[in-house]
């Protein structure tokens, strides 16, 4: 169970971590905690599975590369079979099951241009199944923000 | 908010390899440790301060996003997750956006591509609560609020995750994170 300070520290540390020496004893500062208590809950947080991480969000595009929603419609026999081998590949992720014709739908993200439509033509091929392509063409709102 | 997205531009650099180093190393997570960049350094082959200087230049040019705490929703209680889209006209499309983007449940909100005739939706969002009931409760205030009610729509939501990760960057070298 989360307490309090585990609360604080999830919606208080979701951006603007500071890049300097001591970067967690900034944090903790911030928070009204001390250092190594903010490394034991953020190790427990971690530990229990409440976070899958701590660390960057990147912007693919930011590095000259590309970033994309994909959606198949696959056969439920086939379901599993094709989400291990799309999952296979590192660019993939965000991979859910969703209510619809189109029930696979998987985020595709690279640094290297060309590596995205590389990556969706060989699902394509491999699978037999079309891959519909919807990049983002605006985007009206930034970041994922939970509160715990 | 209402960005324009970066596009690839001469001031779009792509990344050194010493950037594809460190970013490589930073996606699976900062080490929890007093000196994380210290730590880091010696995994990327640099020294600290360089960490720290090309962190930060990664983090003004737009590279980094952000850094912090990466949550697992579900672990989290936000066991409904829906993807909400709807056919909009496309002289109606940065308007109805930008009123979507303005609720806090809203947590992200793009215009993407109609592919039909298997598609015909081109606005999208998400929507994490804890129960679908709530979500859908949700959309009506949205369909309200935002005067969507006469627009085709659909509430997709997820049945089941099978991937929550990063995508992996900086090229083929995995074991260097």
């Amino acid at each position: 169970m989360l307490d309090e300070t585990d609360r604080a520290i999830i919606n208080g540390a979701q951006g603007g971590f500071p890049v300097c020496e001591r970067p967690y004893a900034e944090l903790a500062a911030r928070l009204g905690l001390d250092e190594a208590e903010l490394l034991e809950r953020l190790q427990r947080l971690l530990d229990d599975g409440v976070l899958d991480r701590f660390g960057p969000l990147y912007r693919a595009e930011a590095m000259g590369g590309t970033v994309t929603l994909a959606a198949m419609a696959v056969p439920a026999e086939r379901f599993d079979e094709v989400a291990r081998f799309v999952n296979g590949y590192p660019e993939v992720a965000h991979n859910y099951r969703r209510d619809h014709d189109l029930n696979m739908w998987f985020v595709v993200a690279s640094d290297r241009p060309r590596r995205v439509k590389q990556v969706l033509a060989a699902i394509e091929a491999a699978t037999g199944l079309k891959v519909y392509n919807m990049p983002r063409r605006r985007e009206f709102h930034l970041g994922l923000r939970l509160e715990a | 908010m209402d960005l324009a997205l970066p596009r690839l531009s001469p001031d779009t650099e792509p990344l050194d390899e010493r950037d594809r180093a460190l970013v490589r190393a930073v996606q699976g997570g900062l080490p929890l440790v007093p000196r994380p960049y210290a730590a880091v350094a010696a995994a990327a082959g640099m020294s600290e301060a360089e960490v720290i200087s090309r962190l930060r230049r990664l983090a003004e040019r737009g590279v980094i996003r952000r850094l912090g705490v990466v949550v697992r929703h579900r672990e989290l209680g936000y066991t409904a997750n829906a993807m909400v889209v709807w056919d909009v006209p496309d002289d109606r499309v940065a308007k109805l956006g930008r009123c979507l983007a303005a609720y806090p449940f809203v947590t992200l909100c793009y215009r993407r591509p109609r592919r039909p005739p298997a598609w015909p939706y081109n606005l999208f969002c998400m929507i994490h609560g804890r129960s679908r009931e709530g979500v859908l409760a949700q959309v009506d205030q949205l369909v309200r609020e935002c005067g969507l009610d006469a627009l085709p729509r659909a509430v997709l939501f997820s049945r089941r995750r099978f991937k929550q990760r990063g995508a992996w960057y900086g090229g083929d070298a995995r074991d260097a994170g």
